[in-house]
């Protein structure tokens, strides 16, 4: 490297250095841009692979120029902490950034361009893009599964409902905010439950009953998840605060009950709940398929939850308790008003890894017949008329999913914000 | 002479195989101010933890204001909450104001009225003169405010006995001050107070009794001024002329 030291910026030629060096990787930029785009190659006169090289290495170069420890330039400074640090991660960087570019015209003439959503049929998708007339034809079915077109409605309400009750918590007055907890984990579960049961299901109140089988699409992502993430959190405490009992009963009760749950496989557990479990119940007990998945999966996300929020309980520093014991208080009130406010707030990281983690596991109840979003994509993409566009499908769940867990993400960083305590 | 309010009889506690309390016996009366001494390890910690029961003994009899300490103290809650104890780390619950720190126990122990309990954890705020600091939290406040609100919290629960485990060891030198002016008010005002503490001053200033102590034992027990004048033992002679 040292025939290359006349490349090497210092204090006082930075300023020319920065600029010589930033017309060559623009000049690698527009040559690739060019290149994938316009497909013109503006560098044909060279020899061949030099041809594929040259914009790599006069970008190196343009990026050796500028490289200096500290400039003063804020700009500059921050692109050779980031990006910029030695020839190699500037070689990273060019990479990275030229497969992009290379990358984006074809996807983008797929997904945009070259892309079909007119039409209702799958003679409507000619062009060599992506067909997005599969995704409207089957939308309704992606959002409601096998659920009757005309009852809709009824799930719609549902869950306008269900959210609406889940916003009591923030009107309500300041007497009975005391009640607040015992409000989401006991009261609001079983009225959201109601709900679900008498609007979804139907079968009074002159509603037409729809069996479970029935209900899928992104609406049964949502009911399996939402009651599984209610139930398995408390639960989950339960276990976490049992297995740091001193009762040795407790304890091992709980260190059993989570090291089986954590110890299967999520899917062996849902069959089980479908094919083995009705086996043991008497012949005249009849649970539902959709109720004993949900226990199923509640059961098993809460030893990840227990073990999750046993490590907040374990952070704690032994003077809580022991300021909390001395103060007169028994178990349940050092715990409720001293021990977890505070490892709760600790473990929301942690939590809502859980919870992704939980939602994006919801598809795995297609083993057992049951078609949410992930699913009812499964099935379309094998309906003898739409054959082909499993790659539509699948993008278009992965983008549903991912805005759920994004948007569930940032609401726990949010939560994190907001009872942030100084130590 | 009246009944002592606390009384520690043959006591020996180990952990593991490790005896960290020797034969302790220890009498005290209401309205006396005890201060134990000696160096780390001693067990002086160990044993005022013992007398709430944060640790447990194995041997002997502790009676706390009539009430033996044993794993059958089926209210060791109600015991505890007679006897205040402040900690080295402070120990204030962060989560929560200086002011609900004060009334938490109040309200939900001794299940007094919420304005009552406000009332009076502003009081005793008051005394310590951190009333102004009470909507904060704890972590905005210095180590020596934080430690008067840790003794304003305790005396929220108006104990009969208050016990202090060195509590301005963890301080600068600075904010000792206003934690033992707080605790020579206290001590003024007739609480029965057992202190750990290396403050030879505060000993002087308001203890009845020193003790001294030294791998797990009591090594000499004696009245502040007979303690500091002339120490029976070699080993308190040693610890004094190192200290003082």
């Amino acid at each position: 490297m040292q025939t290359l030291n006349f490349l090497k910026p210092n204090r006082d030629n930075i300023k020319n250095y920065s600029i010589i060096g930033s017309f060559l990787v623009l000049v690698s930029l527009i040559d690739v841009i060019s290149n994938a785009f316009l497909k013109i190659n503006l560098t044909s006169f060279l020899p061949g692979s030099l041809t594929t090289l040259f914009p790599l290495i006069i970008g190196l170069i343009g990026l050796n120029m500028m490289r200096i420890d500290y400039s003063g330039n804020k700009k500059l400074d921050l692109l050779n902490k980031n990006i910029n640090t030695n020839n190699f991660n500037a070689l990273l960087t060019l990479v990275i950034l030229f497969s992009i570019i290379k990358a984006l015209p074809q996807s983008l003439s797929w997904m945009i361009f070259d892309a079909t959503i007119s039409g209702d049929s799958k003679d409507a998708c000619t062009g060599t893009g992506a067909c997005w007339t599969y995704i409207k034809v089957w939308f309704r079915r992606f959002m409601y599964g096998m659920y009757p077109n005309e009852f809709h409605w009824r799930i719609n309400t549902a869950f306008i409902l269900v959210i609406a009750l889940g916003f009591v918590g923030y009107f309500m007055k300041e007497n009975l905010k005391k009640y607040l907890a015992l409000y989401y984990v006991i009261i609001y579960p079983v009225i959201a439950y109601l709900v679900i049961y008498y609007l979804i299901s139907g079968g009074s109140f002159g509603l037409q009953w729809v069996e479970t089988g029935a209900w899928g699409g992104l609406s049964l992502t949502f009911i399996v998840s939402f009651f599984c993430l209610i139930f398995c959190f408390p639960l989950g405490m339960i276990f976490a605060l049992g297995r740091r009992s001193n009762l040795p009963a407790i304890k091992y009760i709980s260190i059993c009950y989570i090291e089986f749950w954590r110890g299967v496989p999520l899917i062996t557990v849902l069959f089980m709940s479908s094919v083995m479990f009705p086996m043991f119940l008497p012949e005249d007990f009849f649970m539902d398929k959709l109720v004993r998945v949900i226990i199923a999966i509640t059961l098993f996300e809460a030893a990840y939850c227990a073990e999750v929020i046993r490590g907040g309980l374990q952070s704690l520093p032994r003077g809580q308790y022991d300021a909390a014991k001395s103060l007169g208080m028994g178990y349940w009130k050092m715990h409720i008003f001293v021990i977890l406010p505070q490892a709760l707030k600790l473990v929301i990281p942690g939590i809502a890894n859980t919870f992704l983690a939980l939602v994006k596991d919801t598809p795995l109840i297609f083993v057992v017949g049951l078609a949410e979003l992930a699913g009812m994509l499964a099935l379309a993409k094998t309906n003898p008329k739409w054959l082909g566009f499993a790659m539509e499908g699948y993008i278009f769940a992965s983008i549903v999913f991912w805005i759920i867990c994004y948007a569930m993400s940032k609401y726990s960083y949010n939560l994190e914000a907001k009872y942030k305590t100084e130590r | 002479m009246s009944d002592p309010i606390i009384k520690i009889q043959n006591m020996n506690k180990w952990f593991g195989d490790f005896q960290v309390l020797k034969n302790i016996n220890l009498e005290v009366e209401a309205n006396k101010k005890i201060v134990v001494c000696g160096p780390s390890g001693s067990g002086k910690s160990t044993l005022i933890r013992c007398i709430n029961r944060l640790e447990e003994h194995q041997e002997g009899d502790i009676i706390v204001d009539g009430n033996e300490l044993s794993e059958k103290t089926k209210d060791i809650e109600k015991i505890r909450a007679e006897v205040g104890m402040v900690f080295q780390q402070f120990n204030l619950f962060p989560h929560l104001s200086i002011l609900d720190n004060c009334t938490l126990a109040p309200i939900w122990v001794k299940k007094m009225p919420k304005k009552e309990a406000q009332e009076l954890a502003l009081d005793q705020l008051k005394k310590v003169q951190i009333d102004d600091q009470a909507n904060k939290f704890p972590g905005q406040l210095s180590g020596g405010q934080q430690q008067r609100c840790a003794i304003a919290r305790a005396l929220c629960m108006q104990p009969k006995i208050m016990l202090f485990d060195e509590p301005t060891s963890a301080l600068d030198p600075e904010m000792i001050k206003e934690v033992l002016d707080a605790m020579v008010n206290l001590a003024k005002g007739g609480m029965t107070m057992i202190v750990v503490t290396h403050e030879m001053g505060f000993a002087k200033e308001v203890a009845d009794e020193v003790i001294f102590m030294d791998e797990g034992m009591i090594i000499e027990k004696a009245d502040t001024k007979e303690f500091f004048a002339n120490p029976k033992s070699d080993r308190t002679k040693l610890f004094l002329s190192q200290i003082l």
